[in-house]
């Protein structure tokens, strides 16, 4: 019973450790600003990584996505006579909620995954620790801009994913189902606000966004350098950022939309 | 040595996860000379490195490098210290992603400001002297162990250092790379005047170029002084590192219980 | 690959992203590019408003000619008073006009219709509809309807 009390106590400690640490290393990798002239070659090749790397991924989901939609919600709508409203369901579905979620999911598995993986094995060749000897904080050399590039790319990857979720949804409702189009386009414009339905997208997928760049270049910063330890942060990394993509979700909606 | 000393560690304690790896020791480390430390693998030979480059932060004790006192240094006068030692790792830990020419202009690029023309002939400059000018154009991926080392050396001599630490540089090396390396590290002691430390576990070739020696195990110097002295040492301990002997001081068999009661041959079980 | 390639790569990357929020505002949520149209104020007093919200549409023929800005509770009269802004455009709104509430559809969201009236007189900023029609309820109809009212 005791022993059950102390793993209990150790796993606390280990957790509110672990949380110190990432903390204390965001507030490092956040501190040094590197220089714009050094920083932004090395920014827009990581935002070439993490973001247009990912960008088949994001529009081929988007566009499956938005079709599945258009499907599933035709043949719900038709048994009240009111298909036309597919567009504003559609719409509203992908800007509010999945374009956010399902990109910052499939960001963590491609894009925080590869992060991961990279600066573990960075970390395991000495590559990290030499950078140090030779003067150079990899803190701000290496992670900042990842960090900064995950930042950046998140909100344009759900944008673009949104766009052709309407898109491929439109395909199927209005082009394959006859659903008139502009009801279809007209029934979405007046349900779909800007400030309070696309940009409060917008504000979630940047915060998906930092939280997944982060939770991964924390991982591969902080792991084991062996291939076992590389293995299980590259893991962690998708386990960590779905979960807290789905958390902070449900955090973010109830602030947002919850009127309360 | 005394007053001549670059580097200069006193009663330094470290210990990790609960275990002491270093129980004061002291050591003094001469300028311009080959410096080897020696002792057998898990002794904490790579950490004392780490110590001297600041990367840890001992227990107790003081560490002088350069008339600095590490522990206590911030940040960035750590940093500017950096720049004036090199090291050399064990694995080479060239940036997997930049070319041979990339990595050795790394430090350049990062730390001054010179003109595109003139980091080339540096750069190549230092590839030649590791004899690698015409592997400028690989990617770290390309090149055999040997070759990854002599270019780390290049890159770790590019900023022209006061200091250079050399991790393990012959572990698993064949015969003609090793050689090739006690040249390059003999040659580039004596041509710029370099302080050098070798940390190391092949005795001959380590006894070959350095100046001094000396001989870590359990956490505590056991000998030093230069390789004739230390040949001629008297402990046992010493002589059975020199020479490899398989049993001695340091036993044969891991600390265990008696064979007797293992096998359950004792009686009582 | 040349530094310059992967800037040309990310800055199309960018652009694609702004093309996709600038669509999005356009095409997605209706934004007209325009700067919001001039508005003068309409208040109408309702005994139900139903499911009416704020930023509703109000129309007139069937042409949007307003949003609802606010429903409040006039708490002398127990009557709930829509606040709605109706486009500068619009200001031949006779005074005798009426604002109901009706419904899109079978499902469709609530909003107010303006029936035209006669009066050569027209409603200026302030003024309140001197006639409306309560959001019709369905249940309360069956009610009625049930017990032979």
């Amino acid at each position: 019973m005791l022993d059950r009390i102390a793993a209990l106590g150790r796993l606390t400690l280990a957790v509110v450790a672990s949380l110190g640490r990432s903390g204390r290393f965001l507030a490092g990798v956040l501190a040094g600003v590197p220089s714009p002239s050094t920083g932004f070659p090395l920014l827009v090749r990581q935002i070439y990584a993490v973001g247009v790397l990912s960008l088949a991924i994001v529009v081929v989901s988007g566009l499956f996505i938005g079709m599945v939609l258009g499907l599933q919600g035709y043949t719900i709508l038709t048994d009240y006579g009111s298909e036309a409203a597919i567009g504003q369901m559609i719409a509203l579905t992908l800007v509010r909620e999945l374009g956010p979620v399902v990109t910052a999911l499939l960001f963590a598995g491609r894009a925080g995954s590869a992060l991961t993986a990279e600066i573990g094995l960075m970390k395991a060749t000495e590559q990290l620790s030499s950078m140090e000897m030779m003067g150079v904080d990899p803190l701000r050399r290496v992670i900042a801009p990842r960090l900064w590039a995950g930042f950046i790319a998140m909100p344009v990857l759900a944008l673009i994913f949104s766009v052709v979720g309407v898109w491929g949804g439109m395909l199927v409702g209005v082009d394959w189902l006859g659903v008139y189009e502009g009801s279809f386009w007209g029934n979405m414009q007046s349900s779909v606000d800007f400030m309070d339905d696309v940009m409060n997208g917008v504000i979630k997928s940047v915060v998906f966004g930092f939280v997944c760049a982060w939770i991964a270049v924390y991982q591969g910063y902080d792991c084991v350098p062996t291939s076992a330890g590389i293995s299980s942060a590259t893991t962690k990394t998708v386990v960590y950022s779905s979960l807290a993509v789905l958390g902070l979700d449900f955090v973010l909606t109830a602030v947002m939309f919850g009127d309360f | 040595m005394g007053s001549d000393a670059y580097i200069s560690l006193k009663d330094v304690v470290f210990s990790r996860s609960g275990r002491r790896i270093f129980d004061g020791i002291s050591l003094d480390i001469p300028r311009g000379k080959v410096t080897a430390v020696m002792g057998p693998s898990g002794t904490g030979k790579t950490t004392l490195l780490r110590l001297i480059g600041g990367q840890l932060k001992p227990d107790s004790g003081s560490i002088r490098v350069a008339g600095y006192e590490v522990p206590t240094l911030k940040r960035r006068e750590l940093y500017a210290l950096r720049e004036r030692m090199g090291m050399l790792f064990q694995s080479g830990a060239l940036f997997t992603d930049l070319s041979v020419y990339e990595n050795v202009a790394f430090p350049l690029r990062v730390h001054t400001r010179l003109p595109e023309d003139m980091i080339r002939d540096i750069v190549l400059m230092k590839l030649e002297a590791v004899g690698l000018r015409g592997a400028r154009d690989l990617m770290p991926s390309e090149l055999s162990g040997g070759m990854t080392r002599r270019v780390a050396l290049a890159r770790s001599i590019a900023l022209d250092p006061e200091l250079i630490m050399y991790d393990e540089p012959f572990a698993g090396q064949d015969p003609i790379a090793m050689g090739v390396l006690v040249k390059l590290i003999r040659d580039l002691n004596h041509s710029m005047g370099l302080t050098s430390v070798l940390v190391s576990h092949d005795v001959p070739e380590s006894l070959s170029i350095c100046h001094y020696a000396c001989i870590i195990a359990d956490g505590k110097v056991i000998g030093q002084g230069t390789p004739e002295e230390l040949q001629a040492h008297p402990s046992e301990q010493v002589q059975q590192f020199l020479q490899g002997q398989p049993d001695g001081p340091v036993p044969f068999h891991y600390p265990a219980r008696s064979t007797a009661r293992d096998f359950g041959l004792g009686g009582e079980a | 690959m040349a530094q310059r390639t992967i800037e040309i790569i990310v800055g199309l990357f960018m652009i694609a992203g702004l093309a996709a929020l600038l669509f999005l505002a356009l095409q997605v949520s209706g934004l007209s590019p325009k700067a919001a149209e001039e508005t003068y104020t309409l208040y109408a007093n309702f005994n139900d408003t139903g499911g009416l919200r704020p930023r509703g549409r109000v129309s007139m023929a069937g042409v949007t000619i307003g949003t609802i800005d606010s429903i409040t509770l006039d708490k002398d009269t127990f009557q709930a008073r829509v606040a709605m802004s109706i486009h500068a455009s619009v200001d031949n709104i006779p005074a005798d006009s009426a604002a109901v509430i009706r419904t899109s559809g079978l499902l469709g969201e609530q909003y107010i219709d303006i029936s035209v009236g006669g009066d050569l007189e027209s409603l200026k900023d302030g003024d309140t509809f001197y006639s409306t029609q309560s959001a019709m309820n369905l249940e309360r109809l069956i009610g009625n309807f049930a017990s032979g009212r």
